[in-house]
């Protein structure tokens, strides 16, 4: 049952109606962020990476979000400490489904909150002597934690606290890396800013101060995943697929990673993105400092999967091309297998994507490997050269949205009626009692992994399983 | 590499199995040994040991500075929460923007509904010259999309570090035409190292009542028969308010809860997405003033606004999230009290199957060993139910829980022998109470989500009764209150308890001569 009731909507036209809502300063605003696909063009024609507007319910996060919750949070054998009150590291507790393998609490922390709590005269007096004491407890307790990062809520920087002189005191002390965090909330204008401050971070206090273990011994097939956060088990369903291809994955950055693998990666022959978003900027520095090569990949969906692993495998020798080639060949049977199952069930229906980091592009072509159609994708918080990477996915007439309100959104989907609608947790339920399907595209709605040719199995299933429930047909009550 | 691939489309394998299949693991272990430099299994294993004994426990409650897994959250949750209680009200968060998607998410987590709220949205340049500018453009965009009735203001901690004066701001923002002179634009400063989302809404509560009720004090003012009632932060909020209606139609008293989110927290799925819904409302926010009286179900979350009604001259009565027997039987005669009806027939009716239930099921509960955490007011009423069923409470943890709220635990635990094991442990948290079970073992942890990490490690199953619950579905939707909610919880319990049992006892041929049919 499709429950696609206009598929012939003046995209347009729609946009500017929905614009007339605004007060006439926002308005202007806004509409330099809302734009619908041209033919060959060079970009998506919308301003990005600029501050939300007040009062208009943004998706977006803050800088805090990017560090801790995305970049430094997955790393498992670290202690985060969430520093400032306690909110932030409560609300970012366990949430973001990095998956890992360790003994919580022992020799790996990501699903546990530390906080240094800040009370009123920890703001009145600095918190630097309280945080003094947050480490030498932390090592005391967890003796086993191979570092610590020191996560910046909003007061830190406000309240002139010096929290890279303690981390330099403490580390000497602690004989450990101790690694502060610029990140307070409000610098900048959403989550990225905190990717690219902690990727900084990653520059500055782990390439600068440590050096790769000794022992380590290099092969010419050494490689990273760099921008995988291990959602579901992502970074494994693609380490898995790199693995038999032959190469080495001596890093993941940062699902399921490591204080080692972090110090290790300048030994890789090149470095393989996922996610562009976050993660470009240490890749670019490596580059810069050791010569290490970076290549972007998508494993999302059969297409880009085949084409990414041959884009990889060209880096190498043609021992690995010939892997590469065996590898697709032996996933092909189960890959056409779930073709055949899910698309006739999603062939030609219609998703809109909204969501943050690489997703509003690369799962694009997924979908289109099941039959589904796009009809408008945006991004939280992408940079223009988001933007430049999108046209390559989705076809002219493409509703593009940057940093759409949930106020756009709702009156875009409502006009619209897509049979799917993929973001994320604070608009599932208002799409849902629209009586429209809908999957979260962070968590992977508790579900996943959808990289890599197991994931895709998954992704297909859900997809399936999200727009023919029959919950939808009873929504209408016969009286 | 072996032909045969795990994952199928025929049988489509879950992170949970798929993880498991061979491939997999000979690829954690190759990961874990070349790669990771981790310590030693051996160590693992001794460290891990050395964190459940009584050494490790002494260490741990020796913490000054560092806080672990706490039980509480920030003040402006909470405040969101009270507002939006209020019918057409929007949260406006006054501050940095990625703390208003941090509420949203962690409410909508909860209770599986959308949650609205908007940011001012402040970034650098606010922080050196301040949010006005934010406030006033704020205030005209949410007002212009989002048609509230009522827009309720609180702050992050980022407003409150650099002094951002709410009063002074909306007035301004009025004088700028951002919303008409007369909309409501309640307020409340939510400092975040301040307290705790108890506080919050506390703060938010107060803050509308202050609008519509005005400043001074006001002793004089004529009474009428009804009585307010304030519900507190609460998970089962959409359950237990609605209980509290049908405890009020059947006494045939006017009941007037300040701060309803029932509906608000469960709109309906018939294809229109209701950004609003239900709520006290205006005009009854300002007839409230009048009422005789304000009962509180949660001393923590009301203890200014209770003070605030007092000024009012309304006689105020606080609890600490009745429940259970004695519990709702305080709660009835306290409305029988204030209001002069008796507490009808139906509720002692109620209250006799509820009697029944608790009898037929007493053995299972005799003597049972919990711990319970949560915020102090939940752990309190949780506390005095258990003691009631012959269970007994032996660790009370709450990290929002003062030096009074330990005391006002001690005082329930001494007053039954099913208390001689309790203690109450203020201002700790939930690595604290790892180790106190793991040095002083419970048969049942009750509490959160976050708790099912405390069932990981020390195999004590856990019961999930208080916000938030993340990982099992719409308990919120049943009653916690009252004789009804009383028999949920109790059931929710037993559940628990019997699961656990089986559980123990279905291995064929060695324990399953009492996996017994009949229990």
């Amino acid at each position: 049952m499709s429950l696609s009731e206009n598929t012939t909507v003046d995209v347009k036209n729609l946009v500017n109606e929905v614009l007339e809502a605004y007060p006439e300063k926002s308005r202007k605003r806004r509409a330099k962020h809302l734009n619908v696909l041209e033919a060959e063009a060079k970009d998506c024609g919308v301003k990005s990476n600029v501050k939300s507007i007040p009062g208009v319910m943004t998706i977006r996060g803050c800088a805090y979000a990017g560090s801790k919750g995305v970049v430094w949070g997955p790393i498992k054998d670290m202690i985060h400490i969430s520093h400032g009150p306690v909110g932030c590291g409560y609300y970012s507790w366990s949430g973001r489904r990095n998956y890992y393998i360790g003994d919580t609490g022992v020799d790996s922390w990501g699903t546990m909150h530390f906080t240094s709590d800040f009370q009123e005269k920890d703001i009145v007096f600095g918190g630097d002597k309280k945080l003094h004491k947050v480490i030498e407890e932390i090592n005391e307790l967890f003796p086993l934690v191979n570092g610590i990062s020191i996560q910046s809520e909003c007061p830190i920087g406000l309240i002139g606290d010096d929290i890279e002189a303690v981390a330099r005191a403490k580390s000497a002390e602690i004989g450990k890396p101790v690694i502060p965090v610029r990140c307070e909330g409000f610098r900048g204008v959403s989550q990225s800013l905190g990717h690219h401050i902690a990727n900084d971070a990653i520059r500055d206090w782990v390439f600068e101060k440590t050096e790769p273990k000794a022992g380590f011994v290099s092969t010419p097939y050494d490689v990273t995943i760099i921008g995988d956060y291990n959602i579901g088990g992502d970074a494994w369903s693609s380490r898995i697929l790199l693995e038999e291809i032959g190469l080495r994955v001596i890093a993941q950055w940062s699902g399921d990673g490591t204080m080692a693998e972090l110090e290790n990666t300048p030994k890789a022959k090149v470095n393989l993105i996922h996610c562009y978003r976050s993660m470009n900027y240490i890749a670019r520095h490596m580059e810069e400092k050791f010569n290490i090569p970076w290549m972007e990949y998508n494993f999302f969906g059969p297409s880009q999967i085949a084409e990414s692993l041959r884009k990889i495998a060209a880096l190498f020798d043609d021992k690995i091309k010939e892997n590469a080639e065996k590898v697709i060949a032996r996933y092909q049977p189960m890959v056409d297998a779930v073709i055949a199952k899910y698309k006739p069930r999603l062939d030609g229906k219609k998703v809109m994507i909204y969501v943050g980091g690489l997703r509003p592009r690369h799962v694009v072509d997924a979908y289109h490997d099941l039959g589904m159609e796009i009809i408008g994708t945006g991004y939280e918080f992408a940079h223009n050269d988001d933007y430049q990477r999108t046209p390559h996915y989705v076809k002219e007439g493409t509703l593009i949205y940057d940093d759409v309100t949930a106020f756009e959104l709702e009156k875009f989907v409502e006009a619209m009626r897509p049979d799917l609608v993929a973001s994320g947790i604070k608009e599932k339920y208002v799409f849902q009692k629209m009586g429209l399907p809908f999957r979260q595209m962070h968590s992977w709605d508790y579900s996943g992994p959808y990289h890599g040719y197991d994931g895709f199995a998954i992704f297909a299933r859900d997809m399936d399983l999200a727009i023919n429930n029959p919950v939808w047909g009873v929504m209408k009550a016969p009286f | 590499m072996t032909d045969k691939l795990s994952q199928s489309a025929d049988k489509v394998l879950d992170h949970y199995t798929l993880f498991r299949q061979p491939e997999y693991a000979a690829m954690f272990e190759r990961k874990k040994t070349e790669f990771e430099y981790g310590h030693s299994d051996e160590e693992v294993a001794r460290v891990s040991e050395w964190t459940k004994s009584e050494d490790y426990k002494a260490k741990n409650f020796a913490r000054e500075a560092v806080v672990i897994n706490p039980t509480k959250a920030c003040q402006p949750i909470g405040a969101m929460f009270a507002a939006q209680g209020f019918e057409g009200t929007l949260p406006f968060v006054h501050g940095s923007q990625g703390c208003v998607a941090y509420y949203r998410t962690h409410l909508t987590r909860h209770f599986k509904e959308p949650n609205s709220a908007v940011s001012s949205s402040m970034t650098e340049d606010a922080a050196v010259f301040g949010g006005l500018n934010n406030m006033i453009d704020g205030l005209a965009n949410a007002y212009a999309l989002y048609k509230p009735k009522m827009i309720a203001v609180m702050t992050t901690c980022m407003a409150e570090v650099i002094g951002d004066d709410l009063q002074g701001f909306i007035a301004n923002a009025k004088n700028k035409e951002s919303v008409p002179a007369d909309f409501p634009v309640p307020y409340a400063h939510t400092p975040a190292f301040v307290g705790s989302h108890i506080v919050g809404y506390d703060n938010m509560i107060k803050g509308i009542l202050t609008n519509f009720w005005g400043t001074s004090e006001n002793f004089d003012t004529p009474k009428t028969e009804q009585i307010n009632l304030i519900p507190g932060f609460d998970g089962f909020a959409v359950g237990n308010n609605r209980e509290l209606k049908r405890i009020a139609g059947e006494f045939g008293l006017k009941l007037q809860i300040l701060s309803d989110v029932s509906d608000n927290f469960d709109t309906p799925m018939d294809g229109e997405y209701r950004m609003y819904d239900g709520g006290t409302t205006i005009e009854e926010t300002k007839e409230a003033l009048h009422a005789k009286a304000t009962i509180s179900m949660q001393e923590y979350n009301t203890t200014q606004t209770l003070q605030f009604c007092k000024e009012k001259g309304q006689e105020v009565a606080k609890f600490n999230y009745p429940m259970g027997v004695t519990g709702t039987d305080e709660l009835l005669l306290k409305l029988a009290e204030l209001s002069g009806k008796p507490v009808p027939a139906s509720l002692k009716l109620e209250r006799g199957r509820l009697v029944d239930a608790i009898a037929d099921s007493h053995t299972h509960m005799h003597g049972k060993r919990f711990a319970v955490y949560g915020d102090p007011d939940f752990c309190l009423g949780m506390t005095k139910f258990l003691l009631e069923l012959g269970a007994e409470p032996v660790h009370i943890l709450s990290t929002s829980g003062s030096k009074k709220w330990e005391k006002q635990v001690q005082k329930a635990l001494d007053a039954s022998p099913f208390g001689a094991s309790g203690a109450a442990h203020g201002g700790k948290d939930l690595w604290h109470l790892r180790s106190l079970i793991f040095t002083d073992k419970v048969d049942y942890i009750i509490g959160n989500s976050y708790g099912k990490y405390l069932e990981r490690d020390t195999k004590v199953p856990l019961i999930r009764l208080t916000y938030p619950i993340f990982d099992r579905h719409h308990h919120h939707r049943y009653p916690t209150w009252g004789y009804q909610g009383a028999l949920n919880v109790l059931v929710r319990i037993l559940d628990r308890i019997f699961e656990d049992i089986d559980a123990n006892t279905n291995i064929v041929g060695q324990t399953d001569y009492s996996f017994d049919l009949i229990r």
